[in-house]
């Protein structure tokens, strides 16, 4: 299969040596299968192993190994190298985030937003597995189903304007789930998730630019997740409903 | 060096992890138990499951003694037939509780979670998520398990060895891949659910992460490894990548052609054709291949499988990832057209030995999930048991450990807990990281890789295994002097690479070892030397002991209650 020779363009920062980040080149002989991934696997295996990034299944569903590529956050392992033929491609790590080292961030914001959500089933009262399964329609999975495709791999937030001028906006995936709860019929925890998402740094903070639904390499609209949260809030809001106790902590 | 405590320590969030974290927390509040794992547990490898879960559901056709049954046959009489009973009857708890933590199921119309074909299950019996089984299971239990506030988590932190003192664990030492420190954690009791290794191999389904860690740290903890020979090859994967294209494919109708378009496995599994079990379909692809009736392509022989007949709607709605990674990294619409395929390293029969408790033998050890071998799985696994495995020993292990953890006071970090760590620290920062020349680990993991993939695969003999030993004891001595280039604290991948190729060499010898002890041929271990299986000889488990040299292998009878071994005929 013939070769090509892509320059891969990656930001350094290594925290112990660099005062700030800066720009290395590499020269990686490509086939047209190749991916980004592939790129800098070659380079830490043959050019330089102190290159640092994430990754695991190479595949897409991990979520590991986002990075900005040429200025778009993308899982490395789903950007392909023969799509920037000719160019300097440049790999960044996801914008909005601290950077620990080279590619690698700081994702903590995140794993703590996940917390808030509550991101399990609330019940008043569980039934025992003897009594077999929750019943539910296909109806009833499809009002929640993207949503729960969401791989946490952060590219909606390095996409998000509004959450890069203000980390304490809940964000596109952290709302997603936390509409995945929601509208999940085996669900009874609206009371105690609704107020999460409706506080202040909830879903009113967003102002619908939608590039969280355009990065999504899993096809969930976040920005849809966030509408119909405000739409749900607002209906609740003027039945004045009384909410039924939920079992979260 | 700072050590910290917790009562129960899990190594590993993945399923198995997972479900051990959670069942330690039910049983008891008041356990504090920590979770240490060198990702972030979505990112664990459960993730890239995608056919789904066996369990008996349906008892309006299906029953425990038929799933037993097929189990036990798939595994070629070598399961521990006990162990399998026990599996069964928990599967069906195990996955209603999955689908009451919020786990997306499949539905049929009647609002029941939907089941589908799997190989070498007689009836359908696999619930699935479309075809992201993994995914929506370790990303419930992930979430299920942050209601629990005595679960804490260490994510991003590398176990490197299980401190032992006196006959029982005492805790791990870890490093904090962040801030590069080696840390002891101590603990009454340890959990162990690190996953498989495939990244042995060449070829493989598997992620980056899955390089045997449990194993090694337990088989370096005096812990024995069982089945190790056992490698489960899967059937169909992408050519170039080795990226899994699930046996759901084949469940929902699929085909596998050779060249000539036609459906060979008539020749090979009759009865069941797509639906024969993964080691058969394998070595009937390989035989393809050999007898020229395969694809050339730039990645070596290939078939193809043909979804083409399926149609759109069903692709669709039950096959989606399949769709994603086929346009995604094939650009080809497995709805007009068929999907290049081969064989391919996928799962460990084997692993570290422990009984239907996921109890090492070890006081204060347990373990489960790939990486545990009860033995439910024996020569060669069906597919979609495998994540219910996860749920049940998972469960299991949690309980033992905390039953365990319960009556146990703490360990100190005394002498020679202590020590041992220390010793650990200088092995790590004085040895591994401080070697100036010396091979790259790249280097050592790709002739590994090599070795495995050239002399340890789908078909053995003594000459190849014979090899393979010498060629791994080589590179375990060239290991000594390997360079990790990065010589940073902060989250030194290199460094971390360096220990689990270390962990892999271990592993790899075990498989080798015991492949060379095994002179039958049985489910996924086909010695052209030896093809045919002998129970008067064999129908026993292989044990692999770490020594000073090289392993020492013992063997354990196998546990048959009900079903005597037959010839294997699909």
């Amino acid at each position: 299969m013939s070769q090509d020779i892509a320059t891969i363009r990656v930001t350094r920062y290594r925290p112990e040596k660099d005062g700030k980040p800066y720009f290395q080149d590499y020269k990686v002989p490509y086939r047209k299968d190749m991916v980004v991934l592939d790129a800098l696997n070659y380079i830490k295996a043959n050019l330089d192993g102190t290159l640092t990034y994430r990754w695991s299944c190479r595949m897409g569903v991990c979520g590991s190994c986002g990075a900005n590529v040429d200025g778009v956050p993308k899982l490395t392992c789903a950007s392909f190298l023969h799509e920037f033929k000719g160019r300097t491609i440049k790999v960044e790590p996801l914008t909005h985030f601290p950077v620990i080292k080279d590619l690698v961030v700081n994702m903590d914001d995140f794993m703590h937003k996940l917390v808030e959500i509550k991101p399990w089933i609330i019940r008043e009262k569980e039934s025992p597995p003897e009594e077999g399964e929750y019943r539910q329609s296909a109806e009833e999975l499809e009002r929640y189903d993207q949503f729960s495709s969401c791989i946490n791999c952060m590219l909606c937030y390095s996409a998000c304007p509004v959450y890069g001028l203000n980390e304490k906006f809940l964000g596109p995936a952290a709302t997603a789930l936390a509409y995945r709860y929601i509208e999940d019929s085996r669900d009874q925890g609206k009371a105690v998730r609704f107020p999460i998402v409706h506080e202040i740094e909830g879903v009113w903070e967003c102002t619908l630019v939608g590039e969280c639904s355009v990065v999504c390499p899993k096809g969930v609209d976040p920005m849809l997740a966030i509408q119909k949260t405000k739409i749900l809030g607002a209906t609740n809001a003027l039945k004045s409903l009384v909410m039924p106790r939920g079992g979260g902590k | 060096m700072e050590h910290l405590n917790h009562d129960v320590l899990i190594i590993g969030g993945g399923a198995a992890g997972l479900r051990a974290a959670i069942a330690t927390a039910e049983l008891n509040p008041k356990l504090d138990i920590a979770i240490v794992s060198k990702v972030y547990p979505m990112r664990s490898h459960t993730v890239s499951a995608e056919g789904g879960m066996a369990a008996v559901l349906r008892t309006d056709y299906d029953n425990f003694d038929l799933h037993a049954y097929d189990t036990i046959k798939g595994s070629d009489f070598l399961a521990d037939q006990d162990a399998v009973e026990f599996f069964v009857r928990e599967a069906p708890k195990e996955s209603v509780r999955l689908e009451h933590w919020g786990c997306p199921f499949s539905r049929d119309p009647d609002g029941r979670i939907s089941v589908r074909a799997f190989g070498g299950m007689s009836v359908k019996r696999t619930l699935f998520a479309t075809d992201k089984i993994g995914f929506h299971l370790l990303h419930t239990l992930f979430q299920t398990s942050l209601k629990f506030e005595n679960i804490h988590r260490y994510d991003e932190w590398f176990a490197t060895s299980i401190l032992v003192d006196n006959g029982r664990v005492d805790g791990v030492t870890a490093i904090d891949i962040r801030s590069g420190e080696l840390v002891s954690f101590l603990a009454k009791a340890v959990v162990i659910a690190t996953g498989g290794c495939g990244r042995i191999y060449q070829f493989t389904t598997n992620g980056w992460i899955k390089t045997g860690d449990g194993m090694a740290l337990a088989y370096r903890a005096g812990v024995p490894l069982k089945d190790m020979e056992m490698v489960q090859y899967h059937p169909t994967l992408l050519p170039n990548t080795g990226i899994l294209i699930t046996e759901a494919a084949r469940g929902e109708g699929g085909h596998l052609l050779n060249k000539d378009g036609e459906r060979f496995l008539k020749r090979y599994v009759p009865n069941k054709m797509e639906l024969g079990p993964r080691d058969i379909l394998s070595r009937a692809e390989m035989t393809e291949i050999k007898e020229g009736r395969a694809f050339e392509g730039p990645y070596g022989s290939y078939l193809h499988l043909d979804l083409t007949h399926l149609g759109e709607e069903t692709i669709e709605a039950k096959l989606p990832f399949v769709k994603e990674l086929a346009e995604r990294y094939l650009g080809i619409d497995p709805v007009h057209e068929m999907i290049p395929v081969r064989p391919g390293q996928h799962y460990m029969m084997g692993g570290v030995h422990t009984d239907m408790h996921g109890y090492t033998g070890l006081p204060g050890l347990y373990a489960a999930g790939e990486m545990a071998c009860v033995s439910m799985n024996g020569a060669n696994r069906l597919g979609s048991n495998s994540l219910t495995e996860c749920l049940v020993f998972g469960a299991e292990a949690g309980i033992g450990a905390a039953q365990y953890a319960t009556k146990q006071g703490p360990p100190s970090f005394g002498n020679p807990v202590q020590g041992f760590a220390l010793d650990e620290e200088k092995r790590i920062y004085d040895k591994v990281l401080k070697h100036e020349k010396g091979e790259k680990i790249s280097t050592i993991r790709t002739e590994m890789q090599k070795a495995m993939e050239d002399h340890v695969g789908i078909y053995r003999d003594e000459s190849s295994l014979s090899q393979a030993c010498e060629l791994i004891g080589d590179l375990k001595q060239r290991m000594k002097n390997a360079v990790v280039e990065d010589k940073d604290r902060v989250y030194n991948t290199d460094l971390v690479s360096a220990l689990e190729l270390d962990f892999m060499l271990d592993v790899a010898e075990t498989i080798a070892y015991a492949a060379l002890a095994r002179r039958e041929s049985r489910g996924a271990h086909s010695r052209t030397d030896y093809p045919k299986r002998d129970d008067a000889q064999f129908l026993k488990h292989l044990m692999v002991y770490e020594t000073r040299t090289v392993p020492r292998i013992d063997s354990m009878p196998v546990t048959i209650t009900r079903w005597k071994p037959e010839a294997r005929i699909y």
